[in-house]
């Protein structure tokens, strides 16, 4: 049986220029049932006319070549297809049955890259050629507007500009995950509508997510989906508060999350567009536009994006996951309910005891200093606050409970009308102790910058526990 | 030759239906008119005056309340106010 030689080399290749005195041979040995196809450039090579232009690559593509020069036989009424790669002599000698193939060359040299391992370029071809179905309507900008303004103009956007979603984009988003782009991962309140991984990651690439966060921006989602969470009214309140993404274990550092200083401000991707995405996810996909369902009165800059990773650099002080029932190598995301940021200043506390006090006197004030079970909220302590307790021997359980006992306060002190002012728990709670927070409604993290002895409260949603939000987490997968 | 930019859809695509309103009642006498609380403080105090004024009027007044003004009303509170009432009226207050 007949047997027919393809080649596919680039010009860039030193190893393809070495073997190019080769070709014609080839060609005449097996009675011109060769074919070279050419990645790079369609005049190459100039000793052999008969070459078939592969700049698109799409021969490459689907023939899955890697390596370049890539030699590929095939016996005519077979299915025995065989290739190899590179130059090695013998081994080409015995491919083509030629004895004295290349006598005057070098005995090896490895091959080059193929241009369809060039970065990025796999989804380019996957796009071009693959066999990828989006479900997502296509929405065709003419080159004279501005792609950017299309997006605004589309309302797709959170007041700030986002990367336009291009298939290519998206098509590389979802490589971030194993996830089937049809799964749905359930229904977004507002709209209560299904959701498919497809929809997330368009949401993730407009935010400015690379692909290895996505995990994490579906963890987030179907934390804010879990029912506890309570995201519908959470959007619709007209309180201040919005989801607050705290990210534990192993993924927040391996993605380049910033636990270290300005953890909860500006400048670090992966906190800024991981939180951003959720909130895209709620308006784009949810509808929860605001001053539509949004009924904020104010609201607050975290509604931009509100996510940190914690400090997990300290193995003696538990991680808020473990708090929640993880274990320390997992990676999850939880939510916390939550709004603005309100510091705590102690630059004089040595001891635990004393520090302990002076956060518990800030945090009787979260909502209103009379106001008691009201509200969650989470104590972010800073590595220097940290240390003390550390030196002084107390661990995250230790300042926990103090911060308990503390907080527990005579209901005489707390009632409507009490020191003048008319603000204040209902009078039956006179003759009781109430202790500020509910039960699981005061949560403990740590993060930021080694310098400077301020820690910070974020207050949470007055609407709290099983009539409102509760904080929930999702392993990140 | 202007070439195109094509971008994925973000949004749940939806296309509401246009929903028509339920005929008005002609009038309130003998009609069954549900208040809802939903949970807020001071809810009850104005549904009691509304209601003073419904049985004024000759209607009927069926009170409901939900369990938490945070979340959505639950599915057979819904169901349980459109089978008993003609109309309702929600207590929104603070």
């Amino acid at each position: 049986m007949p047997t027919s030689y393809t080649l596919v080399i680039k010009k860039d290749c030193p190893t393809c220029a070495l073997i190019e005195p080769l070709i014609g041979e080839l060609a005449a040995r097996c009675d011109g049932r060769l074919s070279v196809y050419v990645q790079d450039d369609p005049d190459y090579p100039p000793s052999y006319p008969d070459r078939i232009d592969d700049t698109s690559l799409e021969f490459s593509y689907r023939n899955q070549i890697e390596i370049v020069p890539t030699l590929i036989r095939q016996t005519q009424g077979s299915d025995d297809v065989s290739r190899i790669i590179g130059w090695d002599k013998v081994q080409w000698r015995e491919f083509t049955g030629i004895g004295d193939l290349g006598a005057d060359l070098i005995d090896f040299k490895p091959g080059c890259g193929s241009k369809t391992q060039d970065p990025g370029m796999d989804e380019l071809l996957a796009l071009k050629f693959g066999d990828t179905q989006f479900n997502a309507r296509q929405v065709q900008v003419s080159e004279s507007q501005d792609i950017m303004e299309a997006c605004f103009e589309r309302g797709w956007s959170d007041g700030l500009p986002v990367v336009p979603p291009t298939p290519l984009r998206v098509m590389r988003m979802l490589g971030g995950t194993d996830r089937s782009p049809a799964e749905i991962v359930g229904q977004v309140p507002p709209d209560k509508v299904d959701c498919s991984i497809e929809k997330l990651a368009i949401n993730a690439v407009m935010a400015g997510c690379k692909p290895e966060y996505f995990p994490t921006v579906i963890a987030a989602v179907e934390a804010a989906l879990q029912d506890r969470f309570c995201m519908h009214g959470l959007l619709c309140t007209t309180y201040f508060s919005t989801p607050v993404l705290i990210v534990n274990g192993p993924v927040s550092r391996e993605i380049g999350m910033n636990s270290g200083v300005n953890a909860l401000g500006q400048g670090n991707r992966a906190n800024a567009t991981i939180g951003r995405a959720l909130q895209l996810i709620i308006r784009n996909i949810g509808g929860g536009i605001p001053g539509g369902i949004d009924r904020a009165a104010m609201g607050n800059p975290g509604k931009y994006s509100y996510c940190f990773a914690e400090d997990e650099s300290d193995s003696d002080w538990n991680t808020l996951a473990m708090d929640r029932g993880f274990e320390r190598e997992e990676s999850v995301v939880s939510l916390f309910a939550g709004d603005g940021l309100q510091p705590i200043v102690d630059q004089k506390s040595r001891t635990p005891q004393s520090l302990a006090k002076s956060m518990a006197l800030s945090l009787r004030g979260i909502v209103h200093a009379k106001l008691y079970g009201l509200a969650d909220a989470i104590l972010v302590v800073s590595p220097e606050h940290r240390r003390v307790f550390r030196q002084g021997g107390w661990s995250k359980e230790d300042l926990r409970s103090a911060l308990h006992a503390e907080l527990v306060t005579p209901g005489a002190d707390l009632i409507r009308g009490a020191n003048d002012v008319a603000e204040g728990m209902p009078a039956g709670f006179k003759d009781k102790l109430l202790n500020k927070f509910r039960d699981d409604g005061l949560h403990i993290v740590t993060t930021g910058g080694k310098a400077g002895m301020f820690s910070a409260i974020i207050s949470g949603w007055v609407a709290t526990g099983e009539r409102g939000s509760q904080i929930v987490s999702q392993k990140i997968l | 030759m202007i070439s195109q930019t094509t971008l994925l859809d973000p949004t749940a695509e939806l296309q509401p239906i246009e929903r028509q309103l339920l005929p008005r009642l002609s009038e309130l006498a003998g009609a069954t008119i549900g208040l809802l609380d939903i949970s807020k403080p001071r809810g009850k105090e104005f549904l009691d005056e509304i209601e003073k004024h419904l049985l004024k009027l000759g209607a009927k007044v069926k009170r409901y309340t939900k369990p938490t003004f945070a979340r959505v009303a639950p599915t057979e509170l819904s169901q349980q106010i459109s089978v008993e009432c003609d109309a309702v009226i929600e207590g929104l207050a603070d």
